[in-house]
């Protein structure tokens, strides 16, 4: 018997009753389907924005996804979480929309299996509480300027894995890319997130 | 374990994903490097930090539009 990892993240998403709400949309009940919108049109906006950093387009993809899932609520088996279903199709719509606007930057399809030295360089301790030390505008500012920092495909599996906790298989799934391809991208990503926040975090840094 | 390998591993680590002979190195490797465990707790916190941050805002205006678009796509006739 090993102890538990005392580093291991937690998870924040509960199990709840949305399959009664899905089974009651499914037979029609448009007050139950308008229920799981309300339910979760704070977070489908959250996705849509965090992967098209584009408000209009972020509407769009959200609308078009919940559009799209009403029409398709039929074909949800229920062999996953209903909020994973409606997250895979609210990421392509916005993945859509990045590409038609982006379309040299999206590399998505392509493997990362780069050679580049992750290993982070000069550390420093952050001290006790790092994010006391900001106003909570300012903080806002400090993440926005990080995410918007990083590559399209970093930013996606970031914001499906770790901010709307799928889980690695969900992402490679909703992404149409590999299990491997899915870590490889977290790793990179949650290691530039921690490199934009050391500018601001290490004591005696810039701020 | 090496301080690369840790860095390697360290998203398998974080998820809890990380074979538990592994975790187990990677523990040892921990309570004697300082600059590992550096990385490991900066990056586990830049990760909650995210988590927990409310980046983005619903705006009103969005919602409604949301809304109006719905109650057309939801009302008689448009039945899934």
């Amino acid at each position: 018997m090993t102890a538990p990892n005392p580093h291991k993240l937690p998870s924040r998403i509960a199990k709840d009753d949305e399959h009664l709400l899905v089974a009651a949309a499914k037979k029609g009940d448009t007050r139950a389907f308008e229920e799981l919108v309300n339910r979760y049109e704070k977070k489908i906006f959250r996705v849509t924005m965090n992967i098209t950093r584009n408000q209009e387009d972020a509407e769009d993809a959200m609308q078009d996804a919940f559009m799209k899932a009403y029409s398709h609520l039929k074909d949800f088996s229920g062999d996953s979480r209903f909020y994973t279903w409606l997250v895979r199709i609210a990421a392509n719509e916005a993945l859509m929309r990045l590409r038609k606007r982006r379309p040299n930057v999206m590399s998505l399809d392509e493997p990362v299996e780069g050679q580049e030295d992750l290993m982070p360089r000069e550390l420093q301790d952050w001290g006790p509480s790092p994010l006391q030390r900001f106003a909570q505008t300012e903080m806002r500012e400090i993440l926005t300027t990080a995410i918007e920092a990083l590559a399209p495909d970093f930013r996606t599996v970031f914001v499906l894995r770790d901010v709307e906790e799928l889980s690695t298989e969900e992402t490679a799934k909703a992404l149409g890319i590999s299990v491997p391809a899915v870590k490889s991208r977290l790793l990179r990503a949650r290691l530039k997130l921690r490199e934009q926040l050391d500018r601001y975090f290490r004591q005696g840094g810039q701020n | 374990m090496n301080c690369r390998d840790v860095v390697k591993k360290l998203s398998d680590y974080l998820d809890g994903e990380l074979e538990p002979a592994l975790a187990q190195d990677l523990d040892r490797h921990l309570s004697g490097c300082k600059e590992c465990t550096m990385i490991v707790n900066q990056t586990k916190l830049t990760v909650e930090i995210f988590c927990n941050a409310e980046m983005v805002e619903l705006p009103e205006q969005v919602r409604t539009r949301l809304h109006e678009a719905l109650r057309r796509k939801l009302s008689p006739g448009n039945q899934p």
